[in-house]
């Protein structure tokens, strides 16, 4: 367990190894680099995630401190890593799905000429992805924090000659930055409360320090929210994601799938002692994580674009996490950021192996019958799409149903209804992505029909690993043994006091739990028949409730409009006041004021310098008043 | 004898005339020759305290202050000489370089 620095350094070393000497090595050698350093990691995870499973439940914690790195009269922060199963479990998924994405990447950008650029991006935001979930402390996590936000920028805006992808990247960056402005006085909150920020000690001393319900653990928590909303893509900074499929395809699957997004739920969770002290934040996160789900849901009804549904569809699935976190199920939620890191990222990747055996086309108007072409993608996609529809036994089913049953009897229906609606919506939109893709008759253009193929082997592989993870991941939250709960609880409600609840599902009777399963399922069915019946049944089904339903269709498929309300009443009015400020107060008030203190200067100078004649005699007159005048004041002073 | 008052104030107006001359007269070598006059003022008034205090002082400073007369007379007629060989001029108004 103490080789856990170097989980960090494998990744860090890839980077400065492919970033320094990347454009001289050959592009085997950057691949290879990249996925090793990275598969070492997963490895080191593995065996550390076995030595911890050694010790008894409630000493599962490790932490190591490396080095002082700020230290500032009273204000520490440390450079130290925990290791507990929380930050376990998000190791194994970061580099255990990085580690798959990587050797896809390898195919699939094959014929890039930045291809040392992206492993030396993708490097580095691995290692920033896992400094964030192995910190100890809250600043080494905003380190992690702002380094995955960074290399999001830099893989969204990858093909940064194409302006729409540099838009996007910087829109990315700009947007998390609102996010990351309300954790960093959150941060501040907590140094300025607890006198530290390192997580033990803060959530050692919070029951104690703060009132349940007081105002600062409501701000405090607040703002963390604020910063999770930006990063987890929540409403209302969400409008980043959609845009960010600008980027290659495993980008959008490790980043905006399965990785960074989930900071947020991740950092919720991990500070979930303070967000118990807080009824009314999570309250807050309940209602934006559900409200999300469902808007969220609705948008991807309307897409056209094989990755925009998968993007819309996660900040819907990120929204359910938030709900779980939301009602007190924190396990719940972070079992269902597993299973979604294990089918969305194969959802993701089988669209890039669709849009790269199509040579680029990303219009599901312009697919269609690809079954025959592509059975291995189809038959992985097949199995992402169950997975996350909900069917049993694949894995989104049970972290889903969890969500839901919890929803129900922790929070309320309310919170339930909007979870069941939006799970229907998911199951129909999903199923109309796979059959617009996959079935019914090709609407491919000729010359692009000509040369569809399946993808080589580097890219079907990791869709058939993630194929296998989607069917069996479920069983790790299998209900009434769930193994996944009893890591986890320790890390629930402080351990050793509070309360280790944290989303068993001890107190719920048999009877309500196999009732809510089948509801589950059959709202999942719903879903897939209503898709079944409007693209295969009755293809032109779709076009005619479009007709009817004209304005409604129009809001939707134009996503609301937020991005257009955005942009005129928040970035127009900034771009101006930035105009102004630079035109008016930066060249004519601030320039014009230190410009008009040298001409100051030089009006006097003028006046001065009528004493240099240049005569002589006029020197010599000089100093003999000079004299005189000294003469004069020493009589008169004695 | 002569009331020694009388010395100081011919030394006094010796002193002023060549003060004036200093100010008024454009030639540079014709001011050297006022500073020379200011000097021996000087000398004169020194000499007359030496005698009037019956101390040895004022004189030996005299022969201080021949002395510095002296050596600035020479090194004042060089630059003239200098300046003469650049501007063929010795009138102290044409020597204006340093004019803004």
């Amino acid at each position: 367990m103490d080789l856990i620095g170097y989980v960090l350094l494998f990744p860090l070393a890839g980077t400065v190894i492919n970033g320094l000497l990347g454009k001289k090595l050959s592009k085997s050698v950057v691949g290879i680099i990249g996925c090793t350093t990275i598969g070492i990691s997963f490895i080191l995870s593995f065996f550390i995630f076995i030595d911890l499973l050694k010790l008894a439940p409630e000493h599962r914690v490790f932490e190591k401190d490396y080095f002082t790195w700020i230290g500032s009269g009273t204000f520490e922060a440390i450079a130290g890593l925990q290791v507990d199963p929380l930050s376990v479990v998000m190791i194994l998924v970061v580099s255990g799905v990085g580690f798959l994405i990587h050797v896809y990447s390898v195919g699939y950008m094959h014929d890039d000429d930045g291809y040392y650029r992206y492993f030396t991006y993708l490097n580095l935001f691995t290692f920033s992805m896992l400094l964030l979930v192995l910190a100890n402390n809250f600043l080494l996590m905003f380190i992690g924090w702002e380094g995955v936000g960074l290399c999001s920028y830099l893989l969204i805006g990858f093909w940064f000659e194409k302006k729409s992808a540099s838009d996007a990247g910087m829109k990315a960056f700009i947007v998390n930055r609102i996010g990351d402005f309300g954790f960093i006085l959150a941060i501040m909150l907590v140094f300025v409360t607890f006198k530290t920020i390192d997580f033990t000690e803060v959530f050692h001393a919070a029951p104690e320090h703060l009132q349940m319900g007081s105002f600062v653990a409501t701000m405090i928590t607040l703002l963390l929210f604020v910063g999770a909303v930006g990063k987890s893509a929540q409403i209302p900074l969400y409008t980043w994601l959609p845009d960010a499929m600008e980027g290659p395809t495993p980008v959008s699957a490790l980043i905006h799938a399965a990785t960074m997004v989930t900071a947020g739920v991740y950092m919720v969770v991990r500070c979930n002692v303070l967000y118990t002290l807080s009824p009314f934040s999570l309250t807050v996160v309940a209602v934006i994580g559900g409200v999300t789900a469902l808007f969220a849901a609705t948008i991807g009804l309307a897409q056209n674009d094989i990755k925009r549904v998968l993007a819309y569809s996660t900040v819907s699935q990120i929204g359910y996490m938030f709900l779980a976190c939301g009602v007190g199920a924190y396990i719940t939620g972070i079992f269902h950021l597993v299973t979604h890191a294990f089918f969305k990222a194969l959802l993701f990747l089988g669209s890039g192996s669709v849009i790269h055996g199509l040579g680029g086309e990303q219009d599901m108007r312009k697919m269609g019958g690809l079954k025959k072409y592509m059975p291995t993608t189809y038959n992985t996609f097949l199995i992402g799409t169950l997975a996350i529809a909900g069917i049993p036994p694949f894995a989104g089913f049970f972290s889903k149903d969890e969500i839901l049953l919890e929803a129900f009897t922790k929070g309320s229906l309310l919170f339930w209804a909007l979870g069941a609606f939006a799970a229907l919506l998911t199951a129909f939109y999903m199923f109309r992505l796979l059959f617009m893709t996959f079935h019914g008759k090709s609407n491919m253009a000729k010359h692009v029909e000509e040369h569809v193929h399946e993808s080589p082997m580097s890219i079907l592989i990791p869709l058939l690993v993630l194929a296998l993870l989607s069917i069996l991941g479920g069983f790790i939250g299998f209900p009434a043994a769930s193994a996944i709960n009893s890591f986890l609880a320790p890390v629930i409600g402080g351990g050793h006091h509070g309360m280790a609840d944290g989303g068993s599902l001890h107190h719920v009777s048999n009877s309500l739990m196999f009732s809510m399963m089948g509801i589950s399922t059959g709202i999942a069915v719903a879903g897939i028949l209503l898709a079944y019946l409007m693209y295969i049944k009755q293809p032109d089904l779709p076009a005619k409730i479009v007709g009817r339903f004209k304005l409604i269709y129009t809001i939707i498929y134009n996503k609301y409009y937020v991005d257009e309300i955005y942009d005129a009443t928040i970035v127009k009015p900034t771009v101006k006041t930035s105009f102004i400020l630079w035109k008016v107060v930066d060249v004519k008030i601030i320039d014009g004021f230190v410009n008009a203190v040298a001409r100051i200067v030089e009006l006097k100078a003028e006046v001065l310098k009528l004493f240099q004649t240049g005569y002589v005699r006029n020197y010599a007159l000089s100093i003999l008043l000079g004299g005189v005048i000294i003469i004069v004041c020493s009589l008169i002073l004695l | 004898m002569i009331p020694l008052t009388w010395y100081l104030i011919l030394s006094g107006v010796l002193f002023s005339i060549g003060a004036v001359g200093v100010l008024i007269r454009r030639n540079a070598i014709v001011i050297f020759m006022c500073i020379e006059l200011m000097l021996n003022a000087v000398n004169l008034a020194f000499v007359t305290f030496s005698r009037q205090l019956n101390s040895m002082d004022g004189q030996i400073f005299v022969f201080f202050i021949m002395t510095v007369a002296a050596a600035e007379a020479v090194v004042g007629l060089a630059i003239i000489i200098a300046i003469y060989r650049n501007k063929a001029t010795v009138n102290v108004d044409d020597i204006n370089l340093m004019k803004w």
